[in-house]
């Protein structure tokens, strides 16, 4: 792998960039890999990077049944934040948001991860209540989280407007929230694991598993039986489909979440707004464009489209609250099918097929956690035991109990 | 969004509908004798399924009664709705999830 900098492309310019080398190899599959990690999205190639970096492992593969980044990576709002009510969350989301600060060097990619502070907006006494409570939470777990007056909002956000349907009556502050750059995540871990011998195998649908007295032995896919000591599942919205073909169900119910972005305008918004009660968060990407994201459709479906209805739901409040984009074209709209637990807290979790792993149930706002969810997902594979920070979220809690509701922090705000 | 059909007040919007998640769930009996995990699965493990699927509908902005149809969850299109208490009307093997049962068998819909 040759190293991304400013003088690689003084000295391609002199090339007219006709010699950059391909940011991965496109192998054809070994008979068989000491790990396999099926679904080439962020989380994936996170997992596939942090085994090959810190595990030891190389010998890897990612199956990937589209092209890399095509499902919900590609599909999000792209944000990042760790203000999360419990403890566990708090842990996992915060171990994440640590690494994104510094992912751009670790991998020699830029993965414009922005801090641009993230508001969540409080409309009545009840969102009041909530963010006060998870405020103070996320305070003693050691993550920065301020209340900011409708004063102090305006002041952030002058185009808001503080008296409207949707009055603001304060809001809640993480700074080191913001946004970063949802492909530039996927090409980053799949250059960097490529560079150390992990497989990218990308047009290659698993079709089934071969496993023997409970054991996972390897996969059947698109490309023929490929071998594997260990199976990493990380399939989102599809993941209840995966462990049906290796004959067990999760707790999990796949919906529709769509997003759409603006034509681009010069900066007006140089931070993440998000509001739990009116289900809309807007922030700017650095094309200019507004990134608008709603609620999810209150059906299960794959059919990765989201409902006209839900366009209105998000696109009125929006107006509402910034009444200067009422003429603001949309660009483009498209859906997701987020894979979405009762709790609104992920699944990483040993199976009941031995050696195969899944780290699923991210539902709505998995981008966040993508850095954070690979490198604990990769020492529970490697280990064949769960990461002290993975280990409440496997999926026993939904027979013991210790659910983590993360409903305030997550089913909404994505 | 797509076409839900109530079995009395026929094709209308899905927005004017409720979703109520997987059909045919029932509660075990002997529920004090089953196991944590057993009860776990009843009240949380889904099917999920990416294709045909049973589910429970109610008709909100309508009559307000619910009943159960089979919809395709990649295509939206629901082949059929029935009452609670029948059985589901299975589409063929082969149906391509894009027309409901009223179209390919108009005279089985009622």
């Amino acid at each position: 792998m040759k190293k991304y900098s400013i003088f690689a492309i003084a000295r391609n310019a002199r090339n007219h960039h006709q010699d950059w080398e391909r940011a991965w190899r496109s192998p054809d599959p070994k008979p068989s890999y000491d790990v396999i990690i099926i679904g080439g999205g962020g989380h994936g190639l996170a997992t596939a990077y942090y085994l090959a970096k810190e595990c030891g492992i190389t010998n890897v593969a990612v199956l990937e049944k589209g092209w890399l980044g095509g499902g919900n990576t590609g599909r999000n709002t792209t944000i990042v934040r760790s203000n999360y009510l419990w403890d566990e969350s708090a842990a996992l989301y915060d171990h994440a948001v640590k690494l994104w600060e510094g992912l751009s060097d670790e991998l020699n990619y830029n993965v414009m991860f922005s801090q641009r502070g993230l508001l969540h907006l409080a409309h009545n006494v009840h969102d009041m209540q909530e963010i006060g409570r998870r405020g103070n939470a996320i305070y003693m777990n050691g993550i920065d989280s301020e209340f900011l007056t409708p004063e102090q909002v305006k002041e952030m956000v002058p185009i808001i407007n503080l008296n409207c349907r949707y009055p603001v009556m304060g809001a809640l502050l993480q700074r080191r929230g913001g946004t970063a750059r949802h492909d530039a995540v996927a090409w980053g871990y799949a250059r960097a694991a490529d560079s150390m011998g992990v497989d990218i195998i990308q047009n290659c649908e698993v079709t089934g598993f071969k496993i023997e007295n409970g054991v996972v032995k390897g996969v059947e896919t698109t490309r023929g039986s490929i071998g594997a000591n260990k199976v990493g599942v990380v399939a989102a919205g599809h993941s209840s489909v995966v462990a049906e073909m290796a004959g067990f169900r999760m707790p999990l119910e796949s919906f529709p979440l769509q997003a759409f972005v603006s034509e681009p305008m010069k900066p007006i918004v140089d931070c993440v707004i998000m509001s739990n009660a009116i289900h809309a968060y807007i922030s700017q990407s650095d094309k200019g464009e507004l990134v608008i994201g709603g609620s999810g459709d209150p059906f299960i479906s794959y059919s990765q489209r989201g409902s006209f209805d839900q366009i209105e739901h998000v696109v009125g409040p929006v107006i509402e609250l910034y009444p200067i984009f009422s003429r603001v074209r949309m660009l483009r709209q498209w859906g997701g099918i987020t894979d979405v637990t009762v709790d609104r807290s992920p699944i990483i979790t040993k199976t009941p097929v031995d050696n195969m792993f899944f780290n699923c149930g991210w539902g709505t706002g998995g981008f966040k956690a993508t850095p954070g969810s690979g490198r604990v997902f990769a020492h529970s594979i490697a280990q064949g035991d769960m990461h002290p920070i993975a280990a409440p979220f496997t999926m026993d809690r939904f027979h013991t109990g210790a659910l983590i509701d993360e409903a305030a922090a997550a089913a909404v705000a994505h | 969004m797509f076409l839900v059909k109530c079995p009395w007040c026929g094709w209308r919007e899905q927005t004017e509908f409720s979703y109520g998640g997987e059909a045919h769930i029932a509660r075990p009996t002997g529920t004090d004798e089953i196991s944590d995990q057993e009860w776990g699965d009843y009240i949380y493990s889904r099917k999920n399924t990416k294709g045909v699927h049973a589910e429970r509908w109610v008709h909100t902005q309508g009559c307000g009664r619910w009943f159960n149809a089979v919809r395709h969850t990649v295509t939206d299109v629901m082949w059929d709705s029935y009452k609670m208490g029948e059985d589901a009307p299975n589409p063929p093997k082969d149906w391509d999830g894009l027309s409901s049962r009223d179209e390919l068998e108009p005279s089985e819909g009622k």
